[in-house]
């Protein structure tokens, strides 16, 4: 059960302090969990926690291929890993190892790829990943997560201990908006309706969920009626929930910090014409690479902002 | 070593590439020479080095191998079913729709095999999670790598190496099968190795090199790596890309391999042959 506590301010604790503080319980209670990083533990906040606990944490160097399969190794003698660095080479830079090592192989391994999107801020173009749902989607019986709020990324951290295959989770390690009270819990594979509407949907993940919050509350000022979903879990996609949404409000914009190609937004476009072909779009990165600036001028560059998901939901609703 | 044992071991070794040969033939191409290169050793390990049990290919405290040039598949199919992990009649499945008998080795699919591998360089890494992972549960086993010459080129091989010094995994035991070619023709004329030796020395490894075919050669190796304490081991073995059948290793480009039936029968006699021979000496 989780409780929406959205009020547009920002959230208390870091991200990197939530993933540090989960490792550590997670190693305490179960000693078969064990954490790799591939040479950014101080970016992780799991410094102390490597020092301390040498048995159950493996800094890999700048390897990020090597780390991933050595997870791999790990998980099958029994050992349950989890692996940080950031999205891009957790991602594009390892994929192969991921898909072949971890998914192929079925091992079970659980991959934090720290810094999404446009949060990789000032390490810039080289550091962002737009793509990284994308890779992790087409990976057959991998789960993928784009996390709101620390509560959640909390929350899932523990939920995926014993989860078999690849398992991806991104999130910013800093701080989002705040959107769920403390102690809330999820269910993998269902999306959260934030906040009802009837006029169009926004499903957003990750970094939009806030934006989508705000955008909802513009629009409502307008006396349109929006319908806010959480689809923290893009694969699997909560169809049911999408298909719902598109029956009872009859226009869907999706929103993530991610390449309009191959994230969200696809699979949710997806989803719909399997059943229905209401007005669609998908708000997002509109396949760009990537750049050096702090997180308020990325979100402008790129739209990935309230006001400018506004527009997209105006042309929408302009379609119905 | 006893010189009965030996011979014994010889045995099985041809045994091992007959196998193997019959195995390829029946698709009429493959990875043949690749999988030659490797029988010695794998003869060695698996009749009289490793622990394992046939009737429990999962068990916890078995040792490991780990075919990281997964196109020798078919050689340790041979090697695992005369072992009695699963049918000899399995073997002519090889490459075939539906098989457990894949070209690369599966570990989803083929009950002994340890680790899916075939995407060079992954399955070093792999191997040395699974030692590692075995150091930190206390166990004894041993996990025994194979990476080819041309897989050196993966610069995962090396980011393995240096964490699997830096980790003192004595118990990894690496086996370079440096049969001297890859895919586009000699090592040194595509990516040179020069002295392997000399690079697992310097990346913090108790190092032998040896001839890869001679058994007592092999042997003396893997005992003095059980001897070896806080370092691992790599094994440099010089070998021959299609070795046992000289038509074979006399082909120019001899990575993957086209055998007709005519070349296959000529191979197969040329095995047999040897099989009785060793047999007769025993």
């Amino acid at each position: 059960m989780f409780k929406v506590i959205y009020d547009g301010s920002a959230e208390k604790k870091a991200h990197k302090n939530v993933f540090a503080d989960a490792i550590a319980r997670l190693a305490a209670e179960d000693p078969s969990v064990i954490y790799l990083d591939a040479d950014l533990m101080n970016s992780a906040g799991t410094y102390s926690f490597w020092q301390k606990n040498p048995e159950q944490a493996l800094n890999c160097g700048i390897s990020e291929a090597n780390m991933i399969g050595v997870a791999a190794g790990l998980s099958a003698v029994g050992r349950k890993p989890y692996c940080h660095t950031f999205g891009p080479f957790a991602s594009r830079r390892c994929f192969d190892q991921v898909f072949l090592s971890v998914g192929y192989a079925k091992n079970s391994v659980r991959i934090f790829g720290s810094d999404p999107g446009v949060t990789a801020a000032f390490n810039g173009g080289t550091h962002m990943p737009f793509e990284d749902m994308a890779l992790m989607r087409s990976i057959p019986a991998a789960a993928v997560f784009d996390l709101a709020d620390g509560v959640q990324f909390d929350w899932l951290l523990t939920a995926v201990k014993d989860r078999p295959g690849v398992t991806y989770m991104r999130s910013t390690r800093k701080n989002y908006k705040t959107i769920y009270e403390a102690g809330s819990t999820f269910e993998i594979g269902k999306g959260n309706v934030l906040t009802d509407g009837k006029d169009l949907t926004i499903i957003a993940c990750g970094l939009m969920v806030g934006e989508a919050m705000e955008a909802a509350q513009i629009l409502g000022q307008e006396g349109i009626s929006v319908r806010v979903i959480d689809m923290f879990c893009v694969k699997p996609l909560d169809k049911e929930l999408v298909w719902k949404a598109a029956a009872e409000t009859g226009a869907i914009v999706t929103a993530e910090n991610h390449n309009v190609i191959g994230g969200l937004g696809d699979a949710v476009a997806a989803a719909l014409l399997e059943k229905t072909g209401v007005p669609f779009a998908k708000h997002g990165v509109q396949d760009q690479f990537g750049q050096v600036g702090p997180v308020d001028y990325l979100q402008e560059q790129y739209g990935l902002t309230a006001k400018a998901l506004v527009e997209t939901c105006r042309q929408v609703l302009a379609r119905k | 070593m006893e010189m009965k044992k030996r011979k014994e071991l010889e045995l099985f070794a041809a045994q091992i590439r007959l196998e193997t040969t019959k195995q390829i033939a029946t698709r009429g191409f493959g990875h043949l020479p690749g999988s030659l290169s490797v029988v010695d050793v794998l003869s060695i390990l698996y009749g009289d080095v490793m622990r394992y049990d046939p009737k429990n290919p999962q068990w916890e405290d078995r040792d490991i191998l780990v075919m990281s040039k997964g196109h020798a598949g078919p050689a340790v199919y041979s090697t695992l079913a005369m072992k009695g992990f699963f049918p000899m009649d399995e073997l002519k499945t090889l490459n075939q729709p539906g098989t457990n008998l894949p070209s690369h080795c599966d570990r989803n699919k083929t009950p002994g095999v340890d680790m899916t591998t075939g995407s060079l360089g992954q399955g070093v890494s792999t191997a040395i999670g699974m030692t590692l992972g075995n150091k930190l549960a206390g166990r004894d086993s041993y996990t025994y790598l194979f990476v080819g010459d041309g897989e050196c080129d993966e610069g995962q091989v090396w980011e393995g190496m240096l964490f699997a010094a830096q980790q003192k995994l004595d118990h990894l035991v690496v086996f370079v099968d440096y049969n001297k070619k890859q895919l586009d023709g000699y090592v040194k004329d595509v990516i040179g190795l020069d002295d392997l030796s000399q690079k697992f020395s310097a990346f913090g490894f108790h190092t032998e090199e040896i001839d890869g075919h001679a058994i007592e050669a092999i042997a003396n190796a893997i005992a003095k790596a059980k001897e070896t304490k806080g370092k691992p081991t790599c094994i440099v073995l010089n070998t021959i890309k299609g070795k046992g059948l000289p038509e074979v290793e006399e082909m120019d480009l001899n990575h993957h391999i086209q055998i007709d039936t005519e070349l296959a029968a000529r191979s197969i006699a040329v095995l047999e042959a040897e099989v009785e021979r060793l047999k007769g000496e025993l």
